[in-house]
């Protein structure tokens, strides 16, 4: 038997079923603790922040105190600690492993910008001080602007838009101004690809527009017969994604933007996937009307569990004059904000958000572009586009691809190599949680079947990718070889079994209750 | 490049298991006129040491709230937050993680989300709360569009006193959906005439409390009137330590409440990103109706609870043009702030922090309307007040900042050209001292 040095057994003695103690006295499982909600765990009556008491002096609030029990526990700062320490090892994260979900683009988040974020100059100001103490948040702001627009070669930039679907927003709503401006009351078409995000249509719709959709071709491109068919005097735009949810550059974009504009309408890039092209290709140069620029994705600022983003659009001069407010302009040594539309120079639409915009993303994705650097980005692109071509050529003898030939940033397949394996997409995806591994973007884009969307993005390392590919490869073996079990029942590995999605929707617990308030919520 | 971990030898293995003769040729599909043949004209890569000195000399061109007498509001305010909250939030599980749709390795992002539901819900004296929205006044404009859809009605009226930038931003959100919107003129500390606007085809009345002055209202009378003529009443706040000690707008008869979420875990951050708090009543038709994601309690194959984003079918990735909005993203690290913020506090912190700055605040009331000129306009008022100065306020805050005094916000930074020039909106918080006040007072009085 082996034994260390102190006489204790450093292998297991028994090797009987492990699985005969699969339930814990506690409810933990080892590093995996159970933790209830701070509901259950905190009292009305405890703080964990230490205060001045108050004087106690009489109250000046017309008579409005707020007597009733308001029911928020509190938990001391070792326990709240403690908490959210235990609640965070049951999520994954980027700095965890590889996180291929498809056009999310998780990349590495140097360090490095959140410190910068936090300098005191950038992140203890107040955003309606006198503009003259704030001269080089002004700076910064308008620096990063300058990068935008160098890098898409246009000649604006709405900074204020608070996240990717805020920036499409942006795009369409100084799209619909300059038809307004135009006098072009009929023109409320927008064309849209099938394979488009959710909020492409989402947000023309709340323009006023109304979708109509253009297939993709056989090359899981824009069917350019059908797109021309659609053109005609009441379309307002096209709404464009490229590199598209396919992972495809639209070959024809050129073609696309000349018709649109021919027929006298304006295309909006969605910019969801400008980190496959940064540096290399300048959307100005492809036609662009307006692009919104994820810079949670492009430019690595965090994702934080679902946000904050933040989506400056860029702007052909066909649309300049119609961005919204606040932006900011330099006068000699001094920056200065446009506050009020009526300030503007040109005809803004209006303004989309208190304040300023996402600062503190700004600093983040300024200090992201400025280390890598003009040659840095292209150098970024470059590598984002290989690792998806490796992870494509290396997986596409055992998994199907949706399409032949190279891809952009993301490798699409389709759920052919399962078909009679009983295993859907969904379960491959859940067998990789197994493996150590965020799932794949599943189901979309929708025009393939059972779709898995990967994108390794540019921080892999090879040695990475290897182990991915060759876990991948094991799985589709395993699936083809009749081994469904190993996929339906996963994930058998994480904090939580498959959740009953359908029970949370039919009878839907939004919020906590007391006990002896429950069943509660609507339905 | 530093994060960049392929290397040369690597690319070329790469290129050959690919069959491509370049890298180049992975890029053949774009037109060869946009194809750049080198780097675009920007400054080349910078080490990390070459970047910290380029951001601490901007950083170093502003004046920072910690390091002056401070006491601009309007909207955003400064607190202190526990160190605890920071940490936190610089998990890498936390920050470093995607939307949680993958509910098996996302329940830490999930139950946090529960909490914070659960938490905006009793704050508000509501009974149901979304996962955030981007900030205040997008989710401001977000409840006037949700009023039109439960109400099937095509017009709201906006309060004066609503804060100017929640206006435009709702005005701008509804402006090519068919909405109209009305609003009142502002009386800065008084009541304005929203109430008078209410007719039979009225969707929703937005009203802030404590106002844009810092003025607070019992919500009550408003509700009714609106309740009377099928309206909702729609309530905002950008205080939310306000609701420590001044009545929950769900108490007082609001249907839907939002507000900036920015005073707890959050930060000044020159705006952004904050944390928009969105909440409503128990009502299935409203719950229908919500913008943006749900946390939802479930249970998972073992019988053990858990949690997963429900309700989906309202959504863009779901629902694409019928969507209730098009928001994907909102504002979930900031969110995650709140809550430990809250946790951290609970209702017996919340209400001492509230006390500390109206006491503050009353102190700061006292000392100004001692002033000769000044006139403070607030009757009932929670940490913020407007005064009325003997001449323009932009320039006695200018002055003001010229000694390093931060004292407020001019009322015509915000209603340009209304006339209202000579009121000035300050704030005062638990981070304020005596000396604060001091240097306030003494400065007011070479000023003016």
């Amino acid at each position: 038997m082996a034994m260390n040095t102190q006489g204790r057994p450093s292998r297991p003695l028994h090797t009987h079923d492990a699985g005969a103690y699969t339930d814990t006295f506690s409810g933990s499982r080892g590093l995996d603790q159970a933790e209830p909600l701070i509901f259950e765990r905190g009292r009305v009556d405890v703080t964990g922040v230490d205060l001045p008491e108050p004087t106690g002096a009489a109250l000046r609030i017309g008579g409005l105190e707020r007597t009733a029990e308001i029911g928020l526990p509190g938990l001391a700062e070792p326990e709240t600690m403690r908490h959210y320490v235990r609640l965070s090892r049951k999520n994954y994260a980027i700095d965890l492993g590889l996180y291929p979900l498809g056009s999310c683009t998780m990349k590495h988040n140097p360090r490095l910008n959140e410190k910068m974020a936090r300098l005191p100059g950038f992140g203890d100001i107040h955003p309606l001080q006198p503009q003259s103490t704030v001269q080089g948040a002004l700076e910064l702001i308008g620096e990063l602007a300058h990068w935008l627009m160098v890098l898409t070669t246009t000649p604006w930039v709405a900074m204020s838009p608070k996240a990717g679907a805020h920036g499409e927003l942006c795009g369409m709503m100084a799209i619909r101004a300059a038809l307004d401006a135009r006098g072009e009351t009929g023109r409320r078409r927008v064309l849209v690809p099938e394979s488009a995000h959710g909020t492409n249509p989402a947000t023309a719709v709340q323009c006023g527009f109304f979708c109509d959709e253009i297939p993709a071709d056989a090359t899981g491109r824009v069917d350019m017969a059908a797109f021309k068919a659609k053109l005609g005097p009441d379309v307002a735009a096209i709404m464009l994604t490229n590199p598209n949810t396919c992972g495809l550059f639209e070959r024809d974009i050129k073609e696309i933007a000349d018709l649109i504009h021919e027929a006298g309408g304006y295309f909006y890039c969605d910019g969801a996937n400008f980190n496959a092209i940064v540096g290399r290709v300048r959307p100005g140069d492809l036609g662009i009307d307006a692009m919104h620029i994820n810079l949670h994705k492009t430019f690595s600022t965090p994702h934080g569990g679902g946000g904050p983003g933040s989506g400056p659009t860029v702007f052909s001069q066909a649309l300049a004059p119609f961005v919204p407010v606040p932006y900011v302009v330099r006068e000699g040594e001094t920056w200065r904000l446009v506050e009020h539309e009526h300030e503007a120079e040109g005809q803004p639409f209006g303004r989309m958000v208190a304040f300023h915009g996402q600062m503190g993303m700004f600093t983040r994705a300024l200090s992201y572009m400025m280390s890598h650097g003009s040659d840095g980005l292209r150098q970024a692109a470059e590598d984002a586009v290989l690792n998806a071509n490796y992870v494509l050529a290396r997986l596409r003898h055992v998994m199907t691809a949706a399409f032949d030939g190279t891809c952009m940033h993301e490798a699409l397949f389709d759920d052919r190599f399962l078909k009679g394996t009983g295993v859907s997409t969904l379960d491959f995806a859940k067998a990789m949680i197994d493996e150590g591994y965020h799932p794949m973007t599943m189901y979309f884009p929708l025009v393939v079947h059972g779709a898995m969307l990967i994108e390794p993005t540019e921080t892999e390392s090879k040695a990475s990718l290897d182990r991915f590919c060759d876990t991948l490869e094991g799985l589709a073996l395993a699936a083809q070889a009749g081994e469904a079990e190993r996929f339906t029942a996963a994930p058998r590995h994480a904090p939580a079994k498959r959740l009953d999605e359908t029970r949370a929707a039919r009878t839907p617990v939004l919020r906590w209750s007391p006990p002896e308030d429950q069943p509660q919520a609507a339905e | 490049m530093r994060y960049l971990p392929l290397t040369p030898e690597d690319r070329k293995d790469m290129l050959a298991v690919i069959g491509a003769a370049s890298v180049d040729a992975l890029f053949d599909d774009v037109p060869e006129a946009a194809r750049l043949k080198g780097p675009v004209d920007l400054p080349r890569r910078a080490t990390e040491l070459e970047v910290e000195r380029a951001f601490t000399a901007m950083a170093g061109r502003n004046l920072s709230a910690s390091t002056a007498p401070f006491f601009v509001g309007a909207g955003a305010y400064k607190h202190h937050v526990p160190a605890t909250v920071d940490h936190l939030i610089q998990r890498s599980e936390f920050l470093t993680s995607y939307t949680p749709y993958q509910p098996e390795i996302s329940q830490g992002t999930l139950q946090t989300l529960f909490e914070f539901q659960t938490q905006v819900a009793l704050l508000t004296g509501t009974d149901v709360a979304n996962a955030s929205m981007y900030d205040g006044s997008t989710a401001c404009a977000e409840a006037v569009l949700m009023a039109c859809r439960i109400t099937k009605r095509q017009r709201a009226v906006l309060s004066g006193n609503l804060h100017p930038h929640y206006a435009e931003a709702t005005r701008t959100l509804a402006k090519y959906m068919d909405i109209e919107i009305e609003a009142a003129a502002a009386v800065p500390g008084g009541l304005d005439a929203v109430s008078d606007a209410i007719t039979d085809d009225v969707a929703c009345v937005v009203v802030q409390n404590p106002d844009v002055f810092g003025q607070v209202h019992d919500l009550g009378p408003l509700a009714e009137a609106a309740h009377a003529k099928g309206a909702l009443l729609i309530a905002v706040f950008t205080e939310v330590v306000s609701l420590g000690l001044v009545e929950s707008p769900g108490a007082m008869g609001a249907d839907i409440v939002v507000g900036e979420g920015q005073s707890l875990g959050v930060g000044l951050q020159f705006g952004g990103p904050y944390v928009g708090l969105f909440a409503c009543r128990n009502d299935r038709n409203f719950i229908r109706n919500l913008p943006g994601r749900l946390a939802g309690e479930t249970v998972d194959a073992d019988g053990r609870r858990g949690y997963v984003l429900t309700l989906s079918t309202r959504e863009q990735h779901i629902r694409r043009d019928k969507a209730t909005s098009n928001i994907c993203t909102n504002s979930g690290l900031m969110a995650l702030a709140f809550t430990i913020h809250m946790t951290l506090l609970g209702a017996a912190g919340l209400r001492t922090m509230a006390r500390l700055n109206h006491e503050r605040a009353c102190q700061m009331a006292d000392r100004l309307a001692a002033l000769p000129g000044v006139e403070v306009l607030n009757s009932a008022f929670f940490n913020e007040i407007t005064v009325r100065l003997p001449k323009p306020a932009a320039g006695v805050v200018e002055a003001l900042a010229a000694k390093g005094v931060l004292a407020g916000v001019p009322a015509s930074r915000l209603y340009l050209g209304k006339g209202l020039d000579d009121l000035l909106i300050l704030a005062a918080t638990e981070t304020n001292t005596d000396s604060d006040l001091d240097a306030l007072e003494a400065g007011l009085k070479e000023v003016l």
